[in-house]
């Protein structure tokens, strides 16, 4: 500032000089007295340096603040960076840490204190729920004239949604999405808080008929489905539908003991005849005992009862008993495991003219030799369900191997004795792999 | 259908029959635990206000433990779960929640206690962490009980925890931390001057369980005989522990009890190291029932390996 405009600047006051600090208006008035003049001079200068103080001050926060931005800005933060970000961030300086909601945790979600990355939006993702996807490729060679499979198909992709609803609920969501399009294959609310021992479930759902129904296939031990599900069930072996599920824990003083009972639409694939006001019913009752630390058993009956298509007023009833031993030392539980398994299934059905009653079946053992290898063999009986003399036989020898809990390798030899009188050998093999969190899956 | 119907009957009344002969008998607080560490811890605190007991076994790897139905029943009637927390459990127990039928142990229930909330976790990976890394645990190594102090730290968020259920026993759970407290600081001098003279021995072990013990008691893990958390032993892995292991004169391999000793004892051979089945849990053996035993125990067996082994 040069001294004649600061003469100016005195004139136009003092608040206008520290604030702009810059030649601004014309000059207007002159000094009357030489002394006052003197002092606002003296003033004015305290003021200047007051100024440079705090520019110098600001100046200074500005740049370390700016700093702080731009070293945050570089460790930038795995949860923003999404999964395509490859590169590692450069400093691993700790981030602050902040409390989650404890029931974020029941899903299998986060629990305690998570690095957090700064800003109100990535806190949101906390509540979003697990997501997994698996995928599902099987190969078939060998040939089978009566029911022949593609060469090679990618069967499914299977995308699975888990989350804690509120206090009060979860929810799980698996959507399938295969060459035939997208089905939702589950998707029900979990009411986990009912008195009296009572468990709901609303929404699609498979049946809890028998135990390889209620399996996804990612969980099965073989690559197929036993014949009698394949045959009995409809479909791809399995049903499942909109309805609802109450199952209750019936205490007693010697074993678990749990029945449930579930309506249907009956408009499944399974249970066909989309007949108004017509539903399917399904009811179980399980028991399971331990019999030692490393032994169990788990038996169930079921029953199933709806309409079909095949005649106006035509329903299907099934029967089926199961039966389920393991076997898996504590102390070893990650090299062996035993599980002997059989279901037996009673089918009558309405047919066009009269009424057919059947009966299939399955006996399986899987073992686990090493910790990365499991060897299993089946056995398939079933008699069409139109015909009790059409009879349907099947073997099987599979070999899974288990590169890591989230993939798995396997190959199924199967040979099928059809009632045709023809017997088809094949050769399965099936790639798994899985990314996300999937939830674990009920026992 | 005649037949269906003489079938329904008979399982409606059975389930009748079993529903009206199951009284839900409630009398001291009911306390179920994931791991017998936490039992013991609870112990210590519930004295004989509260009835505990433990899902997983000690000598069990805690990772993969099978969701049984009897869990069910145990969780069914507890008044509290008190769980490891940092996704230790997450193979097994949200579906043994879920169908518990019991609103008092949901997830963020008063009746549900992560421990490790407040307990002091190593491990927590920073940057990008993908399965490449193995089955690595994003929120720290679960396997904190293994540092005393966050012994200590669990006992008093149980001790909270009881008060906060229980209300008129607030008193009696205090004096009994008072006194576990007490004991501890006590085993913790004597356990830090066993160890004294071994400071930054150097030690393998197969898993990372050990973080927080090899910090408390100064060992230096140079080595994992795992490639990667929870993937196998490999060949090309195991040769480099080896070379690593020669080159550094290590001569101690902890192994936790669920694991094989196969791979271990074939690097024992070329190294001339010495295996020891370490106990990573309360009842690992049948004479560690309690968490000061579990100290003992694995201290003294390390030790007198030190000793024999001259690693130190």
């Amino acid at each position: 500032m040069s001294p004649c405009s600061l003469r100016r600047s005195i004139a136009r006051g003092l608040a206008a000089v520290a604030l702009v600090g810059a030649c601004g208006a014309p000059a207007l008035a002159q000094s009357p007295d030489q002394a006052a003049a003197e002092a606002l001079r003296a003033e004015l200068a305290r003021l200047r340096e007051e100024l440079q103080t705090i520019q110098q001050t600001y100046g200074d926060r500005l740049a370390s603040l700016e700093a702080r931005l731009v070293a945050l800005e570089g460790q930038a933060p795995p949860a923003q960076a999404a999964p395509q970000a490859p590169q590692a961030p450069p400093t691993p300086a700790t981030p602050p840490e902040v409390a989650v909601p404890a029931g974020a945790a029941g899903a299998g979600g986060p629990t305690g204190s998570l690095p957090f990355y700064g800003n109100v939006a990535s806190m949101s993702k906390i509540f979003n729920p697990d997501v997994a996807v698996i995928g599902n490729m099987i190969g078939t060679a060998g040939r089978n004239d009566v029911s022949p499979s593609p060469g090679l198909q990618f069967q499914e992709a299977e995308a699975g949604f888990q989350a804690v609803v509120d206090p009060y609920a979860r929810a799980d969501f698996f959507l399938g999405f295969s060459p035939e399009g997208v089905e939702i294959e589950e998707g029900y609310v979990t009411f986990t808080t009912l008195p009296g021992g009572l468990l709901l479930k609303a929404g699609k759902m498979y049946g809890q008929f028998g135990k390889v129904n209620t399996m996804h296939t990612h969980v099965l031990s073989w690559v197929d489905r036993p014949l009698v599900a394949q045959e009995y069930f409809g479909g791809e072996g399995q049903f499942s539908d909109a309805g609802l599920s109450l199952s209750k824990l019936i205490l007693n003083p010697w074993f678990f003991l749990d029945a449930s009972g579930e309506v249907f639409s009956g408009k499944g694939e399974s249970f066909s005849g989309p007949k108004a006001g017509e539903l399917l019913y399904v009811g179980r009752l399980r028991g399971y005992r331990d019999l030692s630390d490393s032994t169990n058993l788990d038996v169930g009956a079921s029953a199933a009862y709806g309409p079909n298509e095949l005649r106006a007023d035509g329903h299907t009833r099934l029967i089926g008993v199961d039966a389920t031993f393991r076997y898996r030392p504590l102390r070893r539980a990650i090299y062996r495991r035993l599980l002997a398994r059989t279901e037996l299934i009673w089918n009558r059905r309405d047919l066009a003219d009269g009424r057919a009653s059947t009966f299939g079946y399955y006996v399986s053992g899987d073992y686990q030799f090493a910790r990365r290898w499991i060897a299993g063999v089946r056995y398939d009986y079933t008699e069409r369900p139109e015909d009790a003399s059409l009879v349907d036989t099947g073997r099987s020898l599979v070999l899974t191997y288990w590169p890591s809990e989230f993939s798995q390798i396997r190959g199924q030899y199967r040979r099928t004795r059809y009632a045709e009188q023809t017997t088809a050998n094949e050769f399965l093999f099936q790639f798994q792999f899985s990314i996300g969190a999937h939830g674990a899956h009920v026992f | 259908m005649p037949r269906l119907h003489r079938v329904g009957t008979i399982l409606v009344a059975a389930a009748a029959v079993l529903a009206w002969s199951a009284p839900d008998a409630r009398a001291a607080l009911k306390v179920v635990t994931t791991t017998e560490d936490l039992a013991a811890l609870t112990r210590e605190i519930g004295g004989d206000k509260v009835a505990v007991e433990a899902l997983a076994r000690g000598y069990q790897d805690p990772h993969f433990v099978e969701a049984k139905p009897s869990f069910i029943l145990k969780l069914h009637a507890a008044d509290l779960l008190v769980v490891v927390g940092r996704e230790l459990e997450i193979g097994w127990l949200p579906p043994l929640i879920t169908q518990s039928r019991n609103a008092r142990i949901q997830v963020g229930a008063e009746g549900y206690l992560d421990a490790s909330l407040t307990a002091r976790i190593l491990e927590i990976p920073t940057g990008q962490i993908t399965r490449a890394m193995g089955d690595v645990h994003p929120l720290g190594n679960p396997h904190y009980w293994l540092g005393s102090d966050n012994g200590r730290r669990v006992a008093k968020a149980v001790q909270e925890k009881l008060a906060a259920l229980t209300g008129s026993d607030a008193a009696y759970f205090a004096a009994r931390y008072a006194d576990f407290d007490r004991r501890l600081t006590e085993a913790e001098r004597r356990w830090q001057s066993l160890m004294e003279p071994y400071a930054g021995v150097k030690v393998v072990t197969y898993h990372r369980s050990w973080p927080n013990f090899a910090e408390e008691f100064k060992l230096d893990v140079v080595g994992y005989v795992e490639p990667k958390p929870g993937i196998p032993p490999s060949p090309a892995h195991t040769l480099g522990l080896i070379q690593d292991m020669k080159r550094q004169a290590v001569k101690i391999i902890l192994v936790e009890p669920y694991f094989d000793l196969k791979t271990p004892n074939a690097i024992a051979r070329e190294t001339g190291a010495r295996v020891l089945v370490m106990l990573p849990s309360v009842g690992g053996e049948k004479q560690v029932a309690t968490y000061f035993d579990l100290f003992d125990y694995d201290l003294q067996l390390l030790v007198s390996a030190i000793k024999e082994t001259g690693a130190k």
